[in-house]
């Protein structure tokens, strides 16, 4: 299929209440196939915000996203849920694993929910992605184990276990160390330009941003225009 | 999926071994005393219940009728305005009428023995001292095929009376307040003002007080010339192969002879309801301490729930559905109900073959008894389907709660 892989229209998410919230606002864009989109803006400007109704987490006040040329409005949530387990895959902050389970265990979740793969072509590519973010002698540790880096690999380790067609990401760096980051960046990197996989990550972090193929800068909820957005980064890294 | 789900469910009842262990336990204790109690106390019902069918006849025929029969005067002028006073009302006769007739009908029903009885009240008297009794006029040939009341006898026997037409059985208690043994002679007078003397062949101890001080037994012939009611009878005793059909068996008894045919059930109605109360009382009980064990599933789930939240927030963003969450935690619930019933079930057969071997001593029985039990499967069934029920339903909140979780909510908090 041509086009872009994820489209929106509008968007906006507004938070009821006695005052409501506008946390995203009329934001319409594009993401193409194999393409490492960053997502920047000041705190409280609705990067997260964006992101979970990108993922499908949160349903638009108004305004309609398409992935791959699916419209998402009016799909239940069971509909939903199938589309985030074949083709979306979330990498956050913290890397929320399960603790009682191990690293291979963790990645092999999405995949025995799909059912798509026999135990053993499951557990073969379990290892075989956690062999692909140099986790391969670590397969069998809880995530008590692990240190903060490699719990992050194991969690983009298991993002990428349904084949996902797009990566979603929030703060993936924010509890990493330079070197961990500067890992996690190169790995998003190659996801997006070696594998397709399109790559949207919501940072704070212009160093990681500018490994991205196009930084989207967010004010107030509304997507600021390109020339805006690369004002608004010049002067993020100052 | 369900795999997944029952992984997900035991490490979440792992990651919390002593709660888990404590909720269980509350199961297990649960369902042993249920099991043991229980099966006492059905025990103790079907124990009780074979003793009355046994010992009481399955169908009495009596000598009145279900409905008081409208004086002549009625039935001649049925439309009548007018009110007669004074006019002598039609004197009903006691007794079946016709009653070797009746008696050989229902003796061709199938599967049905019958004996008649002619039951009247006399004065026992011996060395002057005068008791009242209930003299009961029977065949002792028929009356063995209908009765248990041989099985009670200490001295003689019913089948004594057919060879000494002057006999008379007594009770032991009858015998103790008059100071009499057997072979002695007693003055009995009937209300008629008939005195005849009757020599003691028989002795009988059943255990109810009431019968053995109150009741005598002498051929029927003999009974109806003391009561002065010859060729009469006014009960007719049935013994059925099958109990359980007394009540239609009374109906139709009752259709072909037109007196009143009560079966053992009409007739022990009271008990039959104590019976009833005492099962709801005892389920009410034990079904409250599966109850009570229930609140344990409730309270470790709910903490595995709360616990989760991330973990349920994230497997819902990886696509899991909201009946996926359902599931786990109504896996748990069931998990900690099915083992606990399994480990309730081994403590409440353990308990119960204790129960068994506790031996009890009854004043007029010789030989100890035990605790009569229902080693049936339908206790055990009723145990584990309650801990079940009240196990899933204590999940089912919490389950419901967790299945509700708004990724969202959770990661924007995390965040």
């Amino acid at each position: 299929m041509t086009g872009p892989l994820l489209r929106t229209e509008a968007l906006t998410r507004v938070l009821p209440g006695e005052v409501p919230v506008t946390l995203v606002r009329d934001v319409t864009l594009e993401i193409g196939r194999g393409e490492f989109v960053a997502i920047m803006g000041p705190s409280g400007s609705g990067k997260s915000s964006l992101l979970y109704l990108l993922g499908l987490l949160d349903m638009p006040t108004s305004g309609r996203i398409w992935l791959d040329g699916q419209d998402t409005a009016g799909l239940d949530e069971d509909a939903l849920a199938a589309i985030r387990l074949r083709h979306l895959g979330f990498v956050f902050q913290f890397h929320f694993l399960l603790a009682e389970f191990t690293a291979r265990d963790n990645v092999l979740l999405p995949m025995r929910r799909l059912g798509a793969l026999s135990a053993r072509e499951a557990s073969d590519k379990a290892d075989a992605l956690l062999a692909s973010v140099g986790l391969a002698e670590h397969a069998h540790k809880h995530p008590s184990q692990l240190s903060g880096g490699q719990r992050q690999r194991v969690a983009i380790a298991r993002a990428l276990a349904n084949d996902p067609k797009v990566i979603l990401a929030d703060e993936p760096t924010g509890a990493l160390d330079t070197r961990a980051s500067a890992s996690l960046r190169d790995s998003f990197h190659d996801l997006a330009h070696r594998k397709g996989c399109s790559i949207v990550a919501v940072t704070h972090d212009p160093t990681f941003a500018r490994a991205a193929d196009r930084i989207l800068y967010l004010v107030d909820g509304r997507l600021q225009p390109p020339e805006r957005a690369a004002e608004l980064f010049q002067l993020s890294i100052r | 999926m369900i795999r997944l789900a029952a992984t997900i469910a035991l490490s979440h009842l792992l990651s919390r071994r002593r709660q888990t262990l404590v909720s269980l336990l509350g199961v297990t204790l649960g369902v042993a005393f249920f099991l043991a109690v229980s099966s006492m106390m059905q025990g103790s019902d079907a124990d009780f219940i074979k003793r009355l069918v046994d010992n009481s006849p399955h169908v009495t025929v009596y000598d009145e009728f279900r409905e008081v029969r409208p004086q002549p005067a009625l039935l001649s002028f049925p439309d009548a305005v007018v009110e007669i006073r004074s006019q002598k009302p039609r004197a009903e006769v006691r007794g079946i009428r016709q009653y070797k007739e009746k008696l050989a009908l229902i003796a061709d029903m199938p599967r049905v023995r019958v004996a008649p009885v002619l039951v009247g009240q006399a004065i026992v008297s011996f060395a002057g001292k005068d008791l009242g009794a209930t003299i009961n006029g029977v065949v002792p040939e028929l009356m063995t095929k209908v009765s248990t009341i041989e099985e009670h006898f200490v001295a003689g026997s019913l089948e004594t009376l057919a060879s000494d037409t002057n006999g008379i059985v007594i009770g032991t208690g009858l015998a103790d307040k008059l100071g009499v043994g057997m072979g002695k002679n007693l003055t009995v007078t009937s209300p008629a003002g008939v005195v005849r003397i009757m020599k003691i062949v028989g002795l009988f101890r059943t255990g109810n007080a009431a019968y053995d001080d109150g009741q005598a037994f002498v051929l029927l012939k003999r009974s109806q010339s003391l009561l002065n009611r010859p060729n009469v009878a006014n009960r007719l005793i049935l013994k059925l192969e099958d109990p359980d059909l007394a009540s239609s068996v009374a109906g139709a008894v009752e259709a072909a002879v037109g007196y009143k045919s009560q079966s053992w059930q009409e007739a022990s109605q009271d008990l039959m309801s104590l019976l009833k109360i005492r099962r709801i009382m005892m389920y009410s009980v034990v079904g409250a301490i599966l109850v009570v064990a229930s609140f344990g599933i409730y309270n470790v789930i709910s903490t595995v729930v709360l616990e989760k939240t991330r973990d349920i927030a994230i497997m819902k963003s990886m696509g899991f559905h909201a009946r996926d969450v359902l599931v786990i935690f109504l896996i748990e619930g069931a998990v900690v109900g099915l083992a606990g019933s399994l480990l309730g079930t081994g403590l409440g057969f353990l308990m119960m073959l204790g129960l068994s071997r506790i031996e009890i001593k009854t004043p007029f029985n010789t030989e100890p008894t035990s605790l009569p039990l229902d080693w049936g499967l339908f206790p055990v069934a009723l145990g584990v389907g309650f801990a079940m029920a009240s196990a899933l339903a204590a999940a089912y909140l919490p389950a419901r709660k967790g299945a509700k979780v708004h990724p969202v909510d959770i990661l924007r908090g995390a965040a």
